[in-house]
């Protein structure tokens, strides 16, 4: 039995001035096993995010379902935290505090001390130390993402869901953001369901690539294994042949099927999106070449 | 700006603000009419003013009978009521507003009698307070209650329903008790909001505070204000407009100071 089963989950939005409702995606089904890394792609649109939302129980499935070990789950809970691209923390709380309500709504029963104890353990595993008394405001996007991910960590949830985690953390940041959130993973053993549109992101965290296609009415086309060993390292990804043949395919994926949109006209504003998308797409392999 | 110029700056505006003072006081003295065998005709003139400030101050406290006790003791009078008054209100007025501004459809259905009797000034509640009260002491304090209920009640309302919906998705996420939600997400969430609207109410209600004290008479500033102009004392009276200014300055400056400790950036 999977830890996670995304069972035939379908979307729909409610339409704006009357243009009937809008499907998101359709009949996305796939499952996660316990301590996997998976992580799905798609241009902006397809709905990812939403679904990503769907699994935390933010959302609502319009049809299908999700099941975590054997259960359905409709509501949110503390089995399956989020780490949210806008890092969502409590303005008001110092960092430390960020993590401590979490830590207090998984462990209720624990004493203030063991609390402070665990709070400082993590504090220090994302290298937050000194910095822990300071109010969001203070951080830069990557020491508020490293809250971000020990509030979550922290939990221990069954399940850790990472909603573009690193879109807003500058480049150069970003890489050791993802080695630590690497070496959480392997020491923690959780199972995570990523979403993203960085394909190198992909590539160098996932042990499986879930592929959607555009929307709306976007499906889940594909679900690529990353058989590449770890620890992987981002210098020697690049020499790696597997490397070379996931990213072409998945880049060539992408463009695809934007090309087929683009061929069947209409949705003016996704059929943007995902021209200049694809845009970018091929610029960066140019520069590959 | 380098702190230097910041300095001098505050300087131009101490002392221009000083000039501004010296001009009026003088303006005041020169337009005050000469007395006629030791009885003032029209104004009293600043520094009888001064004077009867400096006699009030040196013996705020004493209590002779029930027409003639220190501004000390009719502030205190003043102040137990805008204290039992506006903290009813407000919590009357926060717990409200969170119910409010959780609850969209409940508050639009609310929302036109709220904007009804917003306008309505405090002071017309007098009548019906005092039929249905029948105490003078306690109908004021209503009035007070009446003052600072609204713009504590609208701002919190406001405050509550623009949380992000971002903290509400963490506390959904922690499974944080309805206690918990609210004092640890909800209330510090909206808190800039509401210590806003208690700014207002507090103004509101220390403007209705001396009316009200003229209607129903005994004790207070507002009675004492009304008392020294049946007296014909309006050395008193200017005194007491100043002290009442000066009190709700204090005020307000209290709730600023609370308001800049609960604010965030985000």
């Amino acid at each position: 039995m999977p830890l996670l089963e995304i069972d035939h989950v379908t979307k729909y939005f409610a339409g704006t001035d009357g243009s009937g409702d809008l499907c998101v995606f359709k009949n996305v089904h796939f499952n996660i096993e316990k301590g996997e890394f998976v992580t799905m792609v798609g241009h902006s649109g397809c709905g990812k995010s939403t679904l990503l939302n769907i699994i935390a129980g933010l959302e609502t499935a319009t049809k299908g379902g999700i099941i975590l070990e054997g259960k359905e789950v409709t509501d949110a809970g503390l089995d399956r935290m989020v780490v949210f691209q806008n890092f969502s923390l409590m303005p008001w709380m110092t960092a430390y505090e960020n993590i401590r309500i979490a830590v207090k709504a998984a462990y209720p029963k624990w004493d203030r001390k063991h609390i402070a104890e665990y709070v400082q353990q993590y504090i220090d595993m994302v290298g937050l130390t000194g910095a822990e008394h300071k109010r969001p405001a203070a951080l830069s996007g990557g020491m508020r993402q490293r809250v971000g991910l020990a509030r979550a960590f922290a939990v221990q949830p069954k399940v850790l869901l990472l909603d573009e985690p690193f879109a807003q953390i500058d480049a150069l940041t970003r890489g050791s953001i993802q080695e630590e959130l690497i070496r959480m993973w392997m020491a923690t053993g959780n199972t995570v369901f990523m979403v993203t549109h960085d394909v190198d992101e992909a590539i160098l965290l996932s042990d499986k690539i879930a592929l959607m296609t555009n929307g709306p009415e976007a499906e889940l086309a594909e679900l690529i294994e990353v058989e590449i060993p770890r620890p992987r390292s981002r210098e020697a990804l690049i020499d790696s042949p597997v490397y070379t043949r996931i990213r072409r395919h998945v880049i060539n994926f992408l463009l695809e099927r934007s090309r087929k949109v683009q061929e069947q006209g209409g949705m003016a504003e996704s059929h943007q999106r995902s021209v200049s998308a694809s845009k970018a797409a091929l610029i960066s392999i140019e520069n590959l070449k | 700006m380098d702190p230097h110029a910041k300095t001098s700056e505050r300087k131009k505006v101490v002392i221009s603000s000083l000039c501004f003072l010296l001009a009026f006081v003088f303006f005041w003295q020169v337009n005050v009419k000469p007395t006629l065998g030791g009885k003032t005709e029209g104004l009293p003139s600043p520094l009888a003013v001064a004077e009867k400030a400096w006699e009030m101050l040196s013996n705020p406290f004493y209590d002779r009978g029930a027409n003639d006790k220190g501004i000390g003791v009719q502030l205190i009078y003043s102040l137990g009521r805008l204290a039992v008054g506006y903290s009813v209100a407000s919590v009357v007025a926060i717990f409200l507003g969170v119910v409010l501004g959780l609850y969209p459809t409940l508050y639009r259905s609310v929302n036109p009698y709220i904007q009804i009797l917003k306008p309505i000034s405090p002071l017309a509640w007098m009548p019906l307070f005092l039929y249905t009260i029948k105490d003078s002491g306690k109908a004021a304090v209503m009035v007070i209650f009446m003052s600072s209920l609204w713009p504590t009640l609208a701002n919190t309302a406001f405050g509550v329903s623009s949380i992000k919906r971002d903290y509400l998705n963490v506390s959904s996420l922690l499974q944080l008790s309805w206690l918990r939600r609210l004092f640890k997400v909800i209330l510090p969430a909206a808190a800039p909001a509401i210590v806003a609207g208690l700014r207002i109410s507090m103004g509101s209600a220390w403007i209705a505070i001396v009316a009200a004290e003229m209607l129903i008479g005994g004790t207070g500033i507002g009675y004492f204000v009304w008392n020294e102009w049946n007296n014909l004392q309006l050395t008193s009276v200017i005194f007491a407009i100043l002290t009442i200014g000066g009190v709700g300055v204090l005020l307000d400056v209290g709730l600023g100071r609370l308001g800049k400790n609960l604010s965030y950036a985000e």
